[in-house]
């Protein structure tokens, strides 16, 4: 009878760039999804990430990277989930990635990468279609 | 996790198992009943604070400072922070954390968003149950933001011990303060962004309304103003006016500077105090269980109409004599009612 759930999702800037346009782009789309974003704002360590998404109880943590930080930044997010126990929450980035880098975040965890270009009702199919509770 | 674990480390304060019960409560998922009736007795030793104001009056930097001010003072802090769900998509953004995401790393400060989903009033329908996940966990204080007021939005009243409401400088006239509806409610006023041109005046308007609301005492003027005594010398003062009402204290901050939020945390434990020493916080709580046991039943109701097809069938030849102005309303509801209640 879980008759009032919505998909929750955490929208992040983890780093220091300090360009929020996608991300919100992002936030909004998602909201118009009908799903509740928690938006944290910029500069976000790692360690605020994950303890903003495991007080919020979200399904989906969605982060932007612009600054060229995220081989570093995106696989430490997972690991701080793993050491908290958290493995039913979604994640997912987006930013100014380069292609070859994709592969190695997704092998640490991260479900998908969206590019520049990549349109916000993918990114909202994708979560509808992959949220893993 | 089953939810007598959820709960049994809930109370223990696992900031996980607090969360996931959160979740449950807000979203009625099945156990809901049972885990609530579990944490029900673990409930009403928090203080319960709500913080209120129009949109944009710094309700959210507000509840941050005077997170971080009781925090400083060895307590715990519980924050559920509400802002509006989207009538058209069901959505929300739900952005008071950005505000506060200091406290994060802190295990002292617990922080959750909550949008209003469908529920008007200022809060949603959930937020009390949230409210007492929150207190049966054992954090000293729980603030309550709500989304940003306009003039009726009053149920806060009815969830928190202490209401805290925000005014700005610059919003209207001397008539918006003596409207009926969210002035009423303040048990603390606290006029922020006080370096803006025109605090002097908002003051003088909502001291002016409180004069005019008859609960006005010169013997307690002593509570306002903006260098509010500290905690324990206005516990004193407490003892001293037993007899008088409380006026409500009007204080000036800069919450984005911090000043003058001590004062604001000082003013809602003073007030704290006397609702207990005047028997008063029994009153308030009576009419929160009150106000929500026949919520809960209205409710039920409800849903039992809304799901019954006779019932449904009923009402639709109902409607339909009504849209044909062969039957008024009242008449229908009338007779829809005795269908049910036979």
């Amino acid at each position: 009878m879980d008759e009032g759930r919505k998909i929750r999702v955490l929208v992040a800037k983890p780093g220091l760039d300090g360009h929020d346009r996608g991300a919100k782009v992002v936030a909004r789309a998602l909201r118009d999804a009908g799903m509740e974003v928690i938006y944290t704002g910029l500069r976000q360590t790692p360690e605020q990430i994950v303890a903003a998404a495991i007080q919020e109880d979200v399904d989906v943590v969605a982060m932007s990277i612009l600054s060229g930080a995220h081989n570093y930044l995106f696989p430490r997010v997972m690991q701080l989930l793993r050491e908290r126990g958290v493995d039913d929450v979604l994640v997912v980035g987006g930013g100014i990635i380069p292609d070859e880098d994709i592969p190695g975040l997704k092998e640490c965890g991260i479900a998908e990468v969206f590019t520049p270009g990549a349109s916000t009702a993918d990114t909202v199919k994708f979560i509808r279609e992959n949220i893993k509770r | 996790m089953d939810w007598q674990e959820i709960v049994s480390r809930a109370l223990a304060r696992d900031i996980r198992a607090v969360s996931r019960l959160i979740s449950i409560v807000e979203d009625r998922r099945s156990g809901f009943e049972n885990a609530y009736a579990a944490i029900y007795p673990h409930t009403g030793r928090a203080h319960v604070i709500g913080i209120t104001g129009p949109p944009g009056s710094g309700k959210s930097t507000l509840v941050d400072k005077m997170a971080a001010e009781y925090r400083g003072r060895g307590k715990t802090v519980g924050i559920v922070a509400v802002d509006p769900t989207s009538p058209f998509t069901g959505g929300a953004l739900l952005g008071d954390r950005l505000r506060m995401q200091r406290h994060s790393l802190d295990d002292g400060v617990f922080i959750r968003s909550m949008g209003t989903r469908g529920h008007l009033g200022g809060v949603s329908r959930a937020t009390s149950g949230v409210v007492d996940v929150l207190d049966a966990a054992g954090y000293d204080y729980v603030l309550i933001e709500t989304v940003g007021v306009g003039q009726s939005e009053v149920e806060i009243a009815s969830l928190a011990d202490t209401v805290a409401l925000v005014q700005v400088p610059g919003l209207g006239d001397d008539i918006q303060v003596i409207k009926a509806g969210v002035m009423e409610i303040g048990d603390v006023f606290v006029v922020n962004k006080k370096d803006r041109p025109g605090v002097e005046r908002v003051v003088a308007e909502i001291r002016m309304a409180l004069d005019l609301a008859g609960n006005a005492s010169g013997r307690v003027r002593a509570y306002s103003g903006h260098h509010g005594p500290t905690a324990a010398s206005a516990a004193g003062a407490v003892a001293t006016t037993e007899v008088t009402p409380w006026r409500p204290p009007i204080l000036q901050t800069m919450a984005e500077s911090g000043e003058g939020v001590a004062e604001v945390c000082d003013m809602c434990d003073v007030h704290m105090c006397r609702l207990t020493e005047d028997g008063t916080l029994v009153e308030r709580r009576l009419r929160r269980a009150k106000s929500e046991t026949m919520q809960i039943a209205s409710d039920l109701i409800w849903r039992g109409l809304a799901d019954d097809p006779r019932t449904l069938e009923a009402a639709e030849g109902l409607a339909r004599k009504v849209a044909q102005r062969e039957m008024d309303p009242y008449v229908a509801g009338r007779s829809l009612r005795e269908l049910i209640v036979n």
